[in-house]
């Protein structure tokens, strides 16, 4: 391995205020203690493990929801619940898990690791991402309250088609449009900062080809979130002021158009959809590398292909929107553009496979994870490129085929990965290891629970049960069951996760060296297990020839 | 539980047996349906086409996946190499997936130029969803009507046990002559809904506002079953689509059998009807209709859905006109829509007369189809 000098000393005054804005003043001796230490705290580590519990409490909120609808599911017939509630669960499940849990989740390891895999001091702006944290409870607890007002909460899909969701909605959905805001607000905010840390507090020497795919890979991210953002900011408001103040944006009665909300979501979506798993594509690109002990291959191609995806990503929204009724020429080119994203998200793949090639392969629990994670995106990818083929998605669009799409990509893909870098990172945060037994134990039966969940849906989907329908033809019952008692299984197996989170917070196992996996590399793993709670006051040293992920 | 142990039954013969066949569509039960019209069959093997080149995309991909965690194990004392990077491969590895996809794409287009060419229909059809039902215009030939969930409630809520075409059968389906170029054009009376037919291999939105386009040649007769799959509010899971498929000579004689029903019916719209008449009538409409919201047994779900049993409006004299009135036109600002242009005069006053009996609500009054023609003439 590297031969790496051990960590620097961690000085403890320095010149760091200076390099953070002066924001993180006084942060050594007078903090506040308690709750308020939480509730004040500029530091990005503290900062990095709220969003990290926020986005664990709203998973299981979250995957509640989705048991509900998964019992109502379990049989043909209305056994449960009534439609309506049906509906707002769904809506609910997913909104939570977008914006309540994967993307804070990688809020939090971007907080968490992006300083450190830097040598910075802190985020560059740190009373700013402790606002930008505080945003989102604020406005889960307001999405959360509409299921207990007048008419329900949401209940038009977490995509929210007008006029559905405007004419047609109920009374809570100004709500739902104050609680989206400020979540859009939060991660805005989240990205100016993590562009403003990348760009400005690398440690000297670290060029950008000299980043961690990880930093490379929330680098882009964030430029995508604030690219299309405000673009949900904009079509919310006009909903709002359709709802509210006789605007006919999207009301065909007034003139309005319908299709335009569906051009304008998807812009800011398929984007979305790239947020969700781009840093993922980070954590893997770091992982894989460690456990096959040999350096990733193709760095400078994962860093391009990362940039392709992203921008054209901006170029195929309307592949969500092929049986709207547009033109020829438009479907033909957003066939063809989505297409053409398969092959940056191959070179993907293939590098990564590449890397575990001639490697010296080691399966501990951040690999497992990531390597199911390799296997299962990939299958994801694969129904992508089928459903991006037009006239087959006129028979695929809205079924349980497009939801067994995007859960491979989303769940057994992008939690994955999270879990993964949870698993990965956890002896930096916490000085210990995680449990193996109990860490092996949620992971096979995550990866049973996860299949058994969204395989039959595939089928399902083919033999024709459309999406977000409370009950089913009778064809559709075998399948469904699996997927319940699969659902029911994932849901139930997250709690060792909880288990083991919770073990190490503890201090309870076998404590970790600052080098907590052997074939590790990065400047993370120079600093002390647990990390101390203000690192890199000064910049450490980056020689690139010695350091470098893209030296020769 | 008998049914459960029934259905694990089935589930074995699902994983070892082989393919049940399906009785909703000619879906193998777990694949797309091939069919029943030329486009459906090309759509069918398109799709074949990509599945296969994705599995074998998958075999080779995890195949060597699989095969270097497996080699290059460090327990085997496995040794890393140290290359990191090979511009060939990575030129090759992006350049093989770009020409599959350029195969891909060569019958994807063809295929989709098809099927955006509706010229030469002979007969149009004005589909236009409804919160939860389609409506069904024959241009040409003068006829249009609802097509409502035909499955009786009780089967949806488990009191009976559930037929074969549980959720895909209709009261008055979709008729059409094989071997016909149909047009459809789509629209939408409210919220967006989409037409699909998997056996016709049709799904369009139909948007408020708007109107798409499709066609289909339907090769053989039979019953084709669809759902509406855009989510479009509570019912959207009981707005199914049934398509009957017959011989020219059948449809054509449907089409007079429907013409003369039309004509009864609005005949009988002159004449005083008893209140028993109405009553019965009135039932049926109602549980079509209203049950959603209000319940069958009128106890709606307040406060989004009002009670209408022992409601003053409908016990009173002095509620009548309100009555009609909200019926007819709705109640702006709330989720109940006016009825007066999408139900017949004999239907309305049928169900509101029913309304105003049912449940112990009993007025005695009976609303005639006169009343109510001689108001929506205003
Ligand atoms: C090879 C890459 C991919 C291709 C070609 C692809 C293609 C598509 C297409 C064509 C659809 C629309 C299907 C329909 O509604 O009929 C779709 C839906 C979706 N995809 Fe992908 N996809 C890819 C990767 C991903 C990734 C990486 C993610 C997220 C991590 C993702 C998330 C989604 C989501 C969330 C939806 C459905 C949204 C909804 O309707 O609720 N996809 N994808
Ligand atoms: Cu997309
Ligand atoms: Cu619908």
């Amino acid at each position: 391995m590297t031969s790496r000098s051990l960590p620097r000393p961690v000085v403890q005054q320095s010149a760091s205020e200076a390099t953070a804005g002066g924001a993180a003043a006084g942060h050594h001796a007078h903090q506040p203690r308690g709750l308020l230490r939480w509730v004040l705290t500029t530091n990005h580590k503290e900062i990095g493990t709220l969003y990290l519990l926020f986005a664990l409490l709203m998973f299981f909120i979250g995957g509640t929801m989705a048991l509900v609808v998964r019992a109502e599911l379990f049989q043909p017939g209305m056994t449960f619940i009534l439609p309506e509630f049906f509906n707002q669960m769904t809506t609910m499940h997913g909104l939570i898990m977008v914006f309540g849990a994967i993307m804070p989740a990688f809020v939090g390891l971007a907080n968490w690791m992006v300083p450190v895999q830097i040598g910075a001091p802190d985020m560059a702006l740190p009373r700013l991402n402790n606002f930008s944290f505080w945003l989102l409870p604020v406005s889960f607890t307001i999405l959360l309250s509409t299921l207990f007002m007048e008419g329900g909460g949401p209940n038009f899909g977490w995509t929210f088609y007008a006029p559905l969701s405007t004419t047609y909605a109920p009374p809570s959905t100004s709500f739902f449009i104050l609680a989206m805001h400020l979540a859009g607000i939060s991660s805005i905010l989240g990205a100016i900062n993590i562009i403003a840390t990348i760009l400005n507090l690398r440690t000297p020497n670290m060029r950008l080809m000299d980043m961690p795919l990880f930093v490379w890979t929330w680098l882009i991210t964030a430029f995508l979130l604030i690219a299309v953002m405000p673009v949900l900011a904009g079509v919310i408001t006009m909903m709002l002021l359709d709802i509210n103040f006789g605007t006919s944006f999207f009301d065909a009665a007034g003139g309005g158009d319908p299709v335009l909300f569906q051009h304008l979501f998807w812009f800011f979506g398929h984007p979305e959809v790239y947020i969700m798993i781009l840093p993922a594509f980070g954590i893997v690109s770091a992982i894989v590398p460690t456990f096959a002990r040999k350096r990733l291959f193709g760095y400078a191609s994962m860093v391009y292909a990362t940039a392709s995806i992203a921008i054209l990503s901006f170029v195929v929204w309307a592949h969500h929107m092929f049986t709207v009724g547009l033109p020829l020429t438009a479907q033909l080119f957003f066939m063809y553009s989505t297409m053409l994203i398969a092959v940056p998200t191959g070179v993907k793949v293939f590098n990564w496979i590449a890397t575990l090639f001639r490697g010296s392969i080691s399966f501990e629990l951040p690999m497992l994870f990531s390597l199911a994670f390799i296997v299962q995106f990939t299958i994801g990818g694969l129904s992508g490129v089928m459903l991006a083929i037009a006239p087959a998605d006129f028979q695929y669009h809205d079924t349980y085929f497009v939801v067994a799409h995007f859960h491979y990509v989303l769940v057994p893909g992008a939690v994955f990965a999270i879990l993964a870098a949870a698993y990965y990172w956890l002896p930096k945060w916490s000085g210990v290891y995680p449990n193996v037994k109990l860490g092996l134990t949620h992971f096979w039966l995550s990866v049973i629970g996860v299949n058994l969940t969204f395989f039959p849906m595939h089928f399902s989907g083919l033999a024709g049960m459309p999406r977000r329908i409370p009950d089913y033809a009778l064809q559709f019952a075998d399948f469904n069951l699996l997927s319940s008692i699969g659902g029911f299984l994932f849901g139930i197996s997250q709690l060792l996760f909880v288990a083991v989170v919770i073990l190490c917070i503890r201090g309870k196992g076998e404590k970790a060296p600052a080098q907590a996996w052997e074939g590790a590399e990065g400047l993370e793993w120079t600093l002390p297990s647990p990390a101390p709670l203000h690192t890199f006051d000064t910049p450490p040293e980056f020689v690139p020839e010695r350091d470098s992920p893209s030296r020769h | 539980m008998l049914q459960l142990l029934y259905r694990s039954c089935g589930l074995l013969l699902l994983l070892t047996g082989p393919a049940l066949a399906s009785a909703i569509n000619t879906s193998s039960g777990w694949n797309m349906p091939p069919g029943v019209t030329d486009i459906s069959r090309e759509i069918y093997s398109l799709h074949m086409i990509i599945f296969w080149i994705c599995v074998a995309i998958a075999v080779v991909v995890f195949g060597v996946m699989f095969w270097s965690l497996f080699v290059y194990r460090k327990s085997k004392g496995a040794k890393p190499a140290h290359f990191h990077e090979n511009t060939t491969v990575e030129v090759i590895w992006t350049a093989i997936p770009l020409a599959i996809l350029v195969i891909m794409a060569i019958p994807a287009t063809a295929t989709l130029k098809k099927i955006y060419d509706a010229s030469d229909a002979e007969i149009d059809i004005l589909v236009t969803g409804y919160q939860w039902r389609w409506h069904y215009q024959y241009l040409d030939q003068d006829i249009s009507f609802f097509s409502n969930l035909g499955t009786p409630r009780s089967q949806i809520l488990g009191e009976e046990d559930k037929g074969d075409f549980y959720l895909l059968e209709v009261d008055n389906p979709l008729v059409l002559p094989v071997g016909k170029k149909v047009r459809f054009l789509f629209t939408s009376n409210d919220v967006i809904h989409a037409w699909w037919v998997p056996d016709l291999a049709i799904k369009k939105d139909t948007i408020p506002g708007f109107i798409n386009e499709s066609w289909t040649i339907i090769n053989e007769p039979g019953t084709y079953r669809g759902q509406c799959a855009e989510l479009c509010g509570q019912d959207h899971a009981y707005m199914p689509i049934e398509v009957r498929a017959v011989t020219e000579e059948v449809w054509l004689s449907w089409l007079d059998e429907q013409r003369e029903t039309a004509a009864a019916e609005a005949a009988s719209g002159e004449r005083e009807w008893t209140l028993a008449e109405l009553n019965e009538r009135g039932a049926g409409v109602y549980t079509t209709y209203c049950a959603a919201c209000h319940q069958a047994d009128g106890s709606g779900m307040p406060p989004a859905f009002p009670a209408l049993r022992g409601n003053p409006v409908m016990t009173s004299a002095e509620g009548r006109d309100k009555h009609i009135n909200a019926v007819l036109f709705g109640r702006p600002g709330t989720s109940m829509p006016g009825y007066g242009t999408t139900l017949s005069v004999n239907d309305l006053a049928a169900v509101i007369t029913y309304e105003r009996n049912a449940w112990g609500n009993d007025t005695g009054d009976a609303v005639q189809p006169s009343e109510i023609r001689a108001l929506l003439d205003r």
